[in-house]
């Protein structure tokens, strides 16, 4: 059988003070991406900011449904300077998965579903849009809030390829 | 470079149905877990979509949750249901089953699970329920077995529902 789900790279924060995290170097060889995110803030939730080719124009849009335990409610953003990422979670590390379908072709714009689970503050699914039609050959994963919020030591990001054959 | 989405094993409910499908052993070797259902079960007690269980390590407490869902006419978010996802019950139309993906990160970590689970339950077209929750296992010990059950505990999961558990290796 043709082995079609194969891990890139691994991220394990371990210094407490790391900010982002990034893929770089991704080659064309697979047809989607899927990025495993375990990801904890040390003091309250917040979102990861992701963003292609160190892009960091108003290209991209997203759109999201979300429930906080309450209500359930559907917001979209537009000309926004990075994708949906994930959330951290504040008491707990939160399981976020994403999938960018058909990353490497030079013709479309390119969408990523994003699942984040930050238990303690919500459930939340997104998808992304970023509008350029290049190959993705980057991503950086960043913690929204400025450059001195970090994530915590165990916080972990695995990039894999897909490939369809 | 190796393959990295393994199957440990799938279970496929015989006739007579079955209280629970059990995954037992699970070995460390693993980075994530991805549990995959088709199921349904036989309650008729109550409407086309009923609950349902679940226990890690035995333990079916300690598993607070946050859930957002859709129906035909209607969306929604609670807290703590103590279920896994919905599934189509014995009221349901015939032939139809649940699916669902419950995905475990880091199974082996030291730190409690957060368990993403995404749901889909139809009703031959006639109504649905669509789900997405997020889970967590307050527990710091290695996921080494799971049970999926119904929530009514006097039913059962019907023949042909099947799960299939995979292991996801990061390297």
């Amino acid at each position: 059988m043709a082995k079609t789900y194969e891990p890139i790279a691994t991220t394990t924060v371990s210094n407490g003070t790391t900010n982002s995290v990034e893929f770089t170097s991704i080659s064309g060889n697979y047809t989607d991406l899927i990025i495993v995110a375990s990801a904890k803030y040390s003091s309250a939730g917040y979102v990861i900011e992701m963003t292609f080719n160190s892009d960091t124009g108003t290209n991209y849009s997203y759109t999201r449904i979300t429930g906080d335990g309450t209500s359930a409610a559907s917001t979209r953003f537009t000309s926004q300077s990075k994708a949906f990422g994930g959330w951290t979670g504040a008491s707990a590390f939160a399981a976020n998965v994403v999938q960018i379908m058909n990353y490497s072709n030079s013709t479309t714009y390119k969408t990523a579903l994003t699942r984040a689970n930050p238990v303690d503050d919500r459930v939340a699914a997104y998808v992304s849009l970023w509008r350029s039609t290049s190959a993705i050959t980057s991503i950086k994963l960043t913690l929204e809030g400025g450059a001195t919020n970090y994530y915590t030591s165990g916080s972990s990001f695995t990039l894999y390829g897909i490939k369809a054959a | 470079m190796a393959a990295t989405f393994y199957k440990i094993a799938t279970v496929t409910v015989g006739s007579g149905g079955a209280s629970s499908i059990n995954f037992t052993s699970i070995p460390s070797t693993y980075t994530d877990l991805c549990l995959l259902l088709s199921i349904r079960d036989d309650n008729t007690a109550g409407g086309n979509f009923q609950g349902s269980a679940m226990e890690i390590n035995a333990d079916s407490a300690n598993q607070p949750d946050i859930y957002v869902y859709g129906t035909s006419s209607s969306v929604g978010s609670g807290a703590n249901s103590g279920q896994w996802s919905w599934m189509n019950t014995g009221v349901s139309t015939a032939s139809v089953f649940s699916s669902v993906q419950l995905y475990f990160p880091n199974y082996t970590s030291s730190n409690y699970k957060s368990i993403s689970i995404d749901g889909v339950t139809e009703q031959n077209g006639t109504s649905a329920i669509a789900s997405l929750k997020a889970k967590l296992w307050q527990n710091t010990s290695a996921i080494t077995s799971i049970k999926i059950k119904s929530y009514s505990v006097s039913s059962l999961i019907v023949q042909y529902s099947s799960a299939t558990l995979y292991g996801i290796k990061n390297s």
